[in-house]
């Protein structure tokens, strides 16, 4: 009984790290097409950036976080703007090849400016110590990290379902053509909504970053994972998103409590039966 | 070479594809003797880049020849290596030809079995099952060490001497002939099988898989096909590196060098068997210069070059230098 509830914290607080980073990846990958493998170098910014302002500048976490997220989206725009721009709509292959290549690129700066070593972000005294659940006492960045999934997924829910701008971004998704004729801004549509999608990645850097370590080959270890939570749960769906992250987070943690010596094994024979069985993902639309 | 007058190919075209076969066979023999004697202390490289063009060669036909997007091709490169080493360390099977047989059939095997998973997905659900297919691979030989040697690599792989003549000696030559000669044999193989009316029938998926079905030709079934004879290419190359390097690691079986495989295949140009060639000489040599000095600038170097083909030379260099050739011939015309 134990084990099974540290199972299921253990994978609640990784799951919704997933989610945040993940949830960005989405809404690129449902709405403009374009397989993005550079997301996770994005992240991985957030978190050099948070932790430089924390432990170089000694700011407050509160502020690092704002500073990650405004300094990853400033970073993104320009690339957007250049090399994006041109891969919308062309095949995966393609849109593979330029986003590794970014995300080559940005390993190595990484590198260069900050060092191979393992970074931290210097967290705030009510997150550090432990919090006690009743059953077990849980890391108080682990419920953080829940927060602030909950939060995202509530908020964009909100964004998407219920705001002006919500109806024009789901009318770009269904069909972009028919939008534009009908005086939708598209292009804007598109710029504000990839600037969100690297903020949260941005932010779910941050918030993870006691779970997924920023180090330069962060962009490359994760990846795959990132990858992997948006094509199960379906490409532009955050409900799907989200079904995906925690039942991959379940599917790892509980493989890494009982047999740990698999490695990822489990966890990639649950990518394959899910995506088999669905290949639009868990909640896509299909094509 | 057994260009067969199948559909209405007259003696002429027979003859026209024969010399194409001959003066290509002729470059790559030409430069291969070239890199030998200009780097003889350099074999063991020369060795590796061929076991990987190998590879390269294989996805080439999957990604470029039929359109299947894979990041997961290293699979099978590490089912032959595996095979090869594994027949050789534990069962005393060192004839190296014999494990090169091996190596093929264990991919051909490997590349018929993976299609089954990879060939269900489309576009980012194929991507994504490609990744785990690879994945699911490495965590299977990694705890599999009682036959792979897991995290530490499989050793204890002595090849017998080619042919039983020439022993594999410690500067590689014999190691470098012999991948020279098995590079030569595959790739006038794959020249023959890329024009047949299968390699036709592949590229048609590759442009349009619904109208390939609506005109009656079994699309899965013959990817299935293709995948099995790209198996055996990747397996061949596997058992290459096995028997030059006397090792097998768990990185020949892993989504990095997938993505690297696919990468230098992209810098070369995909569709064309030069392409693989040319970009997996390329990479690899410059890899193996650039990160001997510092492997993130390697990375910087490969990040800037991969985006600059994307968007400058989307045919990659073998294209590029086709089309500027091209550009050079229409003027002097």
């Amino acid at each position: 009984m134990q084990t099974i509830l540290s199972i299921a914290a253990d994978s609640l607080a990784y799951g919704m790290v997933l989610f945040v980073i993940s949830i960005g990846l989405s809404v690129t990958m449902g709405l403009m097409k374009v397989v993005n493998l550079a997301h996770g170098a994005f992240a991985m910014i957030g978190g050099y950036v948070a932790s430089y302002a924390t432990q170089q500048m000694g700011l407050p976490f509160g502020i690092a976080v704002i500073a990650a997220i405004v300094c990853t989206v400033l970073v993104a725009i320009p690339l957007e703007r250049l090399l994006y721009r041109r891969i919308y709509g062309a095949p995966e292959l393609t849109q593979v090849l330029m986003s590794i290549g970014i995300t080559f690129a940005i390993i190595g700066i990484a590198n260069f400016v900050m060092g191979p070593t393992l970074k931290t972000i210097a967290l705030p005294e009510q997150l550090q110590g432990p919090v006690d659940l009743g059953f077990r006492s849980i890391a108080a960045h682990k419920l953080f990290a829940v927060a602030v999934g909950i939060v995202v997924a509530g908020g964009l829910w909100l964004l998407v379902e219920r705001t002006p701008f919500g109806v024009r971004l789901r009318a770009a998704v269904d069909d972009a053509a028919m939008a534009e004729a009908l005086g939708v801004k598209t292009k804007a549509v598109y710029a504000i909504s990839f600037a969100l999608a690297i903020g949260l990645a941005a932010l779910g850097g941050v918030v993870g970053a006691q779970l997924l370590p920023i180090e330069p080959y962060y962009a490359l270890h994760y990846m795959v994972t990132f990858l992997v939570v948006v094509s199960v749960g379906g490409a532009g769906s955050i409900a799907g998103a989200l079904a995906a992250s925690l039942i991959l987070g379940l599917v790892q943690t509980t493989a890494r409590y009982l047999a740990p010596e698999y490695g990822e094994f489990f966890f990639y024979l649950a990518v394959i039966a899910i995506v088999c069985t669905f290949p639009n993902g868990l909640l896509g639309r299909s094509k | 070479m057994s260009d067969m007058p199948v559909n209405s190919v007259t003696t002429r075209s027979w003859q026209r594809t024969a010399l194409g076969d001959f003066w290509a066979v002729a470059a790559v023999a030409l430069v291969a003797g070239a890199l030998f004697l200009l780097f003889p202390t350099n074999l063991a490289l020369l060795t590796r880049i061929i076991a990987v063009m190998l590879l390269v060669l294989s996805l080439d036909l999957v990604t470029g020849f039929s359109g299947v997007a894979t990041l997961g091709h290293a699979t099978l490169f590490g089912a032959g290596a595996y095979a090869a080493g594994i027949f050789a360390a534990r069962f005393g099977v060192t004839d190296p030809l014999l494990m090169l047989a091996i190596g093929a059939v264990a991919g051909a095997l490997a590349g018929a079995v993976t299609s089954l998973v990879i060939l269900r997905g489309h576009g980012l659900s194929q991507l994504v099952l490609s990744i785990a297919v690879v994945s699911l691979a490495h965590e299977a030989a990694n705890k599999l060490s009682a036959w792979t040697g897991g995290s530490d690599g499989l050793s204890g792989i002595a090849p017998s001497p080619l042919f039983g003549l020439f022993r594999f000696d410690l500067f590689g030559r014999t190691a470098f002939f012999m991948a020279v000669g098995l590079l030569l044999v595959v790739f006038v193989v794959l020249r023959i099988v890329v024009r047949s009316p299968f390699g036709m029938l592949c590229r048609g998926i590759k442009q349009d898989p619904v109208r390939v079905r609506a005109m009656g030709a079994p699309v899965y079934f013959t990817l299935v096909k293709m995948y099995a004879i790209a198996g055996a290419v990747a397996g061949l190359g596997g058992a290459l590196s096995a028997i030059a390097t006397k090792v097998v690691g768990l990185d020949s079986l892993s989504f990095t060098t997938s993505a690297e495989a696919l990468v230098m295949l992209v810098v070369g140009g995909t569709g064309k068997l030069f392409g693989a060639l040319v970009g997996t000489l390329v990479f690899v040599w410059f890899e193996d210069r650039v990160s001997a000095i510092n492997p993130f600038h390697w990375l910087t170097i490969i990040g800037v070059l991969l985006i600059g083909v994307v968007l400058f030379a989307p045919k990659g260099l073998v294209g590029a230098a086709e089309s500027l050739w091209a550009r050079v011939r229409g003027r002097r015309s």
